[in-house]
Parts: C-alpha cells; sequence; structure tokens
C-alpha cells in the first residue's frame, strides 16, 4: 500500500469577514472541509476600558458600558450601577426599579433580534434581517426618548435613572408590544420550520450540560443545554421577583435549540414589559439623597445647598467606601458581571469586567471540530458574540 | 437591594464557611463575609486541590467558574490576588476565592478543574504578568502581537509606551514611541483634606 502524506491546510478567517460577527481572527486549521483546530485570536478590538475605568470618577465609567456589548447597552449599565449601589448600600425607588427592568428586557429583545437575524444572514436567510432591523429601530426610538441617544444611552444612575420617562413612552411601548407579538409569528415563519435553516442548524455545535458548566456557559447558551437556570429567577434583583415569566430551557444544545431559545426569551421579554407597564407606580425615579445623586435643577437656582452638592458631584465624584462586590446581571448574552474593587476613593481601584460571550467565544474549537467550514459559521452566529465586551 | 435578599442569606454563608473551615483547616488563611458575599483565601500552591474539593463535595458543587481575575497591590511583597468567582447552580451560592502571587512565582492552572479557565489565566498573564504553571497555552490574548508590558499593572501608564499609525510613505503601520501634545492630564479630583500627598506648589517658597 503506498504511502499517503495527509496535508491539513490553515484558513485566516477574518479579522474582516462578514460573518465573524466583528473583528474575530480565527486561524483554522481545514483537514479538506473539516476543521481540525480553530485558534481565536481576539483583543482586535481591545480598548482598554478596564485601565480607563481605573483613571475615572464612578460617575464617568458608566458611559463605557454602553460601548461593551454595543447592542445589549443598558443590561451592562445595570450590573455596573448595581455593584456601586451595593457598596454605598443604597437602593433606587421602586419607579426607577421598574424603569431599569423595562429597559433591561427591552435591551434583550433588541440584542436577540440582531443576533438571530444577523446569524440567519449568515447562513442565507436575507428577510428576517430587514424585518428584524425595523423593529431594532422601533425600540431605538424608545432609548432616544429616555435617554437622548439611540444606543449608547447612559442612562441608570446610582439610586435611580438619569431622568423619569417622558409623556405617553408607556402607551407607545404598549402599542409596540400590540404589533410586536404578530411580528414575532411571522418571523418564526421563516426560520423555525424552515427546511434549510434547519439543515444548517439542527445537530451543529452541540454543547452537553456538563460540558456547558465547565466551559463557563451562561444565559440563553447554558439553557438551550438543558440547564434551568436565569439569574433573574435564581438570584432576583430589581422587581425581578414581582415578575411572572418563564424560562425557555433546550434539550439538545446545538445552533437550532439556542436559536428556539433565544426566540422564546423574546416573547417572555414582552411578558415582563407589559407588566411593568402595568405595575409602575408613580413616584420619584431617583434617590434624594443628594450625595449620591444631583439635586434637581430648580434648586440649585435658590438653595446654596444644593448647589455644593451638584459642584462637589461633577468635580469631585461620589466616594465609594471600601470594599469588594462582584454582581452579576442576566444579560441578553449571558452572566454579565462586575466585580469591583473601591480603596474608599473616588475611582475604583479595580473595575473587572466578566463577560458572557469571552467563555462561549472559548469554547467554539470544542464546538467547532469535526465539522465543516460552513458549519463553523452557524456556529459563530449561534455563539452570539460581539466583539466589544470580548476584547473589552 | 434584592441580591442580597436572595438566596444567599448570611447564615447560609456562616453555613457554608464552617463547612469549609472544618475540610480546609490550615489551609483557610483568611474569610470574610461582605456585601452578602463570602471570600476565602487560600494559599497559592494548593489552589487546585481546593477547587477541586469545592467542586466536587456535595455540600458544594460549585460546578462553574464564572470568572478568574487578577488586582494588583504594588505596596505588598506579594503584589498580586488571583480571584476566582464560583458560582453553585445547584445550591445556588456564590463563592470568592483569592490566592496571592508575586512577579516571579506561577500559580497552578486551574484548566485541569475547569477549562474555561484557560482564556481567563491567558488574560491575567497578559494584563498584570501573573505566571501559571502547567497552563497548556499561555500566550498573551488580548494585546497586540509583539506587545510588551503588562497594562494593567499599577505601575503601567494609561498612555502606554508605543502609538501606531499608517506610514504612507513605507505603506505600513509603524510603531513610535507615544509623543503627547499635551502632558497627561491625571485630574486629582479629592478635596484639599483628602486628595494632598505631601506637596502643594509654591510651599518651598514660604519655608525658605
Amino acid at each position: 500500500m503506498s504511502e499517503t502524506t495527509i496535508r491539513t491546510f490553515s484558513v485566516n478567517f477574518g479579522p474582516q469577514h462578514p460573518a465573524a460577527h466583528g473583528v474575530l481572527r480565527l486561524v483554522l486549521e481545514m483537514d479538506g472541509e473539516v476543521v481540525e483546530r480553530a485558534d481565536p485570536h481576539i483583543g482586535l478590538l481591545h480598548r482598554g476600558t478596564e485601565k480607563l475605568i481605573e483613571y475615572r470618577p464612578y460617575l464617568q465609567n458608566i458611559g463605557y458600558f454602553d460601548r461593551l456589548d454595543y447592542v445589549s447597552m443598558m443590561c451592562q449599565e445595570h450590573s455596573y450601577v448595581l455593584a456601586v449601589e451595593k457598596l454605598l448600600g443604597i437602593t433606587p425607588p421602586i419607579r426607577a426599579q421598574y424603569i431599569r427592568v423595562l429597559f433591561c428586557e427591552i435591551t434583550r429583545i433588541l440584542n436577540h433580534l440582531l443576533n438571530i437575524t444577523t446569524m440567519a444572514l449568515d447562513i442565507g436567510a436575507m428577510t428576517p434581517l430587514l424585518w428584524g432591523f425595523e423593529q431594532r429601530e422601533k425600540l431605538m426610538e424608545f432609548y432616544e426618548a429616555v435617554s437622548g441617544a439611540r444606543m449608547h444611552a447612559n442612562y441608570f444612575r446610582f439610586g435611580g435613572v438619569a431622568k423619569d420617562m417622558p409623556a405617553g413612552l408607556e402607551e407607545r411601548i404598549a402599542e409596540w408590544c400590540d404589533q410586536f407579538m404578530p411580528f414575532m409569528d411571522d418571523l418564526e415563519t421563516l426560520l423555525t420550520e424552515n427546511r434549510i435553516f434547519k439543515q444548517r442548524t439542527v445537530d451543529i455545535g452541540v454543547v452537553s450540560a456538563e460540558d456547558a458548566l465547565a466551559w463557563g456557559f451562561s444565559g440563553p447558551m447554558l439553557r438551550a443545554s438543558g440547564i434551568a437556570w436565569d439569574l433573574r429567577k435564581a438570584q432576583p434583583y430589581e422587581v425581578y421577583d414581582r415578575m411572572d415569566f418563564d424560562i425557555p430551557v433546550g434539550r439538545h444544545g446545538d445552533c437550532y435549540d439556542r436559536y428556539l431559545v433565544r426566540m422564546w426569551e423574546m416573547r417572555e421579554s414582552v411578558k415582563i414589559i407589559r407588566q411593568c407597564l402595568e405595575q409602575m407606580p408613580e413616584g420619584p425615579v431617583r434617590l434624594p439623597n443628594h450625595k449620591v445623586t444631583p439635586p434637581p435643577r430648580a434648586e440649585m437656582k435658590r438653595s446654596m445647598e444644593a448647589l455644593i452638592h451638584h459642584f462637589k458631584l461633577y468635580t469631585e465624584g461620589i466616594h465609594v467606601p471600601k470594599g469588594e462586590v462582584y454582581v452579576a446581571t442576566e444579560n441578553p448574552k449571558g452572566e454579565f458581571g462586575v466585580y469591583l474593587v473601591s480603596d474608599g476613593t473616588n475611582r475604583p481601584y479595580r473595575c473587572k469586567i466578566r463577560s458572557p460571550g469571552y467563555a462561549h467565544l472559548q469554547a467554539l474549537e470544542k464546538m467547532a471540530k469535526g465539522h465543516q467550514l460552513a458549519d463553523t459559521v452557524a456556529i459563530i452566529g449561534s455563539l452570539d458574540i460581539v466583539f466589544g465586551e470580548i476584547d473589552r | 437591594m434584592s441580591v442580597e435578599t436572595g438566596p444567599q442569606t448570611v447564615e447560609a454563608l456562616e453555613d457554608m464557611l464552617a463547612t469549609i473551615e472544618a475540610k480546609l483547616g490550615d489551609l483557610l488563611l483568611e474569610s470574610r463575609i461582605a456585601h452578602g458575599e463570602l471570600t476565602i483565601v487560600v494559599p497559592a500552591s494548593r489552589i487546585v486541590e481546593v477547587l477541586t474539593w469545592l467542586r466536587d463535595e456535595p455540600a458544594m458543587l460549585f460546578s462553574e467558574l464564572v470568572d478568574l481575575c487578577g488586582v494588583d497591590w504594588p505596596e505588598r511583597e506579594q503584589r498580586f490576588d488571583v480571584v476566582y468567582h464560583l458560582l453553585s447552580l445547584h445550591h445556588n451560592q456564590r463563592l470568592r476565592v483569592k490566592v496571592r502571587t508575586d512577579e516571579h512565582t506561577p500559580v497552578p492552572s486551574v484548566t485541569a478543574v475547569y477549562p474555561t479557565a484557560g482564556w481567563f489565566e491567558r488574560e491575567a498573564w497578559d494584563m498584570f504578568g501573573i505566571l501559571f504553571s502547567d497552563h497548556p497555552d499561555l500566550r498573551r490574548i488580548l494585546t497586540d502581537y509583539g506587545f510588551e508590558g503588562h497594562p494593567l499593572r499599577k505601575d503601567f501608564p494609561l498612555t502606554g509606551y508605543v502609538e501606531v499609525r499608517y506610514d504612507d510613505d513605507q505603506k505600513r503601520v509603524v510603531y513610535e514611541p507615544v509623543k503627547l501634545r499635551q502632558d497627561f492630564r491625571n485630574f486629582d479630583f479629592l478635596s484639599p483634606w483628602e486628595g494632598l500627598q505631601g506637596f502643594l506648589p509654591g510651599d518651598e517658597k514660604a519655608t525658605s
């Protein structure tokens, strides 16, 4: 028998590849069409956020959190704001908590719409993207209504939110909810039973429950592997314990289950949004403690004390007591944690950002091994990675 | 905030701490419950053993390593903390494990216990220069190819040492030492009572 030499060759996937969802450089070792080894090179979007945070007063850092995962902006602010509040030992007013939950769920839909539709685009379905982005635009208008910015909202504050929702926004959100459910049904007709979509996703990139835990999965990735774990239920924060919603759980841990879990989560998010709108009480949206939150502008014109508070807050900023906390919230992508070490001054001593995508992308090699190159694209799509949060 | 009123009550944490104390004995260097979170400090050389026990012990079952990161305390002899955040889905508990090390002493890698530690340890190496022994692939991860230094150390300047630009003559990206148009302005926002560290410009005139 003659000797045959096995020749593997490497493919450089990205960093400017449209299916790489950002700046992923993937060095693939291929045996024909089959992936033997996948080595993701990350860090091309590294901006040194954690270092920058150490040089800014606490308040100025909120803006950095929008820019990590730039499709789930407010959810990340939420983790950071909760961490600082935990160190300060304050709780925002109840209306502010409802507004936060409301916008976290809007953000979840924003994120899942982007992820599902771009994943569908990667594997050949163009229409969902066009439909989904129309809905995203409507949601970003709600962002704009409260914060003035469509994406990088910088809306949450320590002890509440920046300002109350404008009049009429609640009705607009309720109207949006009514038209979104039929949209979801339409979107499902495009994908869920689509033969090509199923061929490309079912049994691709299967992760067992044990592997999902060992590789540090969280969020929809963990739930698609059959583990019913959601921080909103398990360790409820804000007013999530008053909400009635279900946690969709997959069974096979493949790309298709991850898609289904995300689709169902959007429906559950709409449920939460509706409950928020129903239950939301009137009242203040910021704590009256002006050592933490700025006084109203009108008061500053008359009260010397208010003026001093305002000046101190925006020059020196708040002092956070010494200590360390780890606060994690259930982001659209998974567990987004902030480990904050304070040395008692007005700047964080260390702020470690635990992004869910980092752990998920690490498991790509394990998931892609033995699959074809085209399946790698489907797997990357189902991981829901955004490089802002992975590279930080 | 409902984070504290959740399952992680202080009593539950104290129970957990008692179990850990009973098992680890001398290995438990320090422990602390603050803000409803339990922190334990163990010797760096035994971290693999401790985490394996925490993962497999039925009363613990910390099946997920959520995060691993470094913290730099340059004034300390052992300047680095390596912080492991564990999550037990079964008991709905979190635990923070810390070890201390310096620039030269490697910490045993926990990739054998939690495969997810791989990238997190690479990041700690990249950002702080913390060494991990027995790591299968301890390369830099976030910084540029050929980067020198460890940017999250407290003695690394915020502006860094090199900057890049595209050179039109050479038709490629070139690396140059950082040139700042103006000095880096590190504002001291603290009030004079807190922020003052020794010297005020102009003080020398009063004494001379």
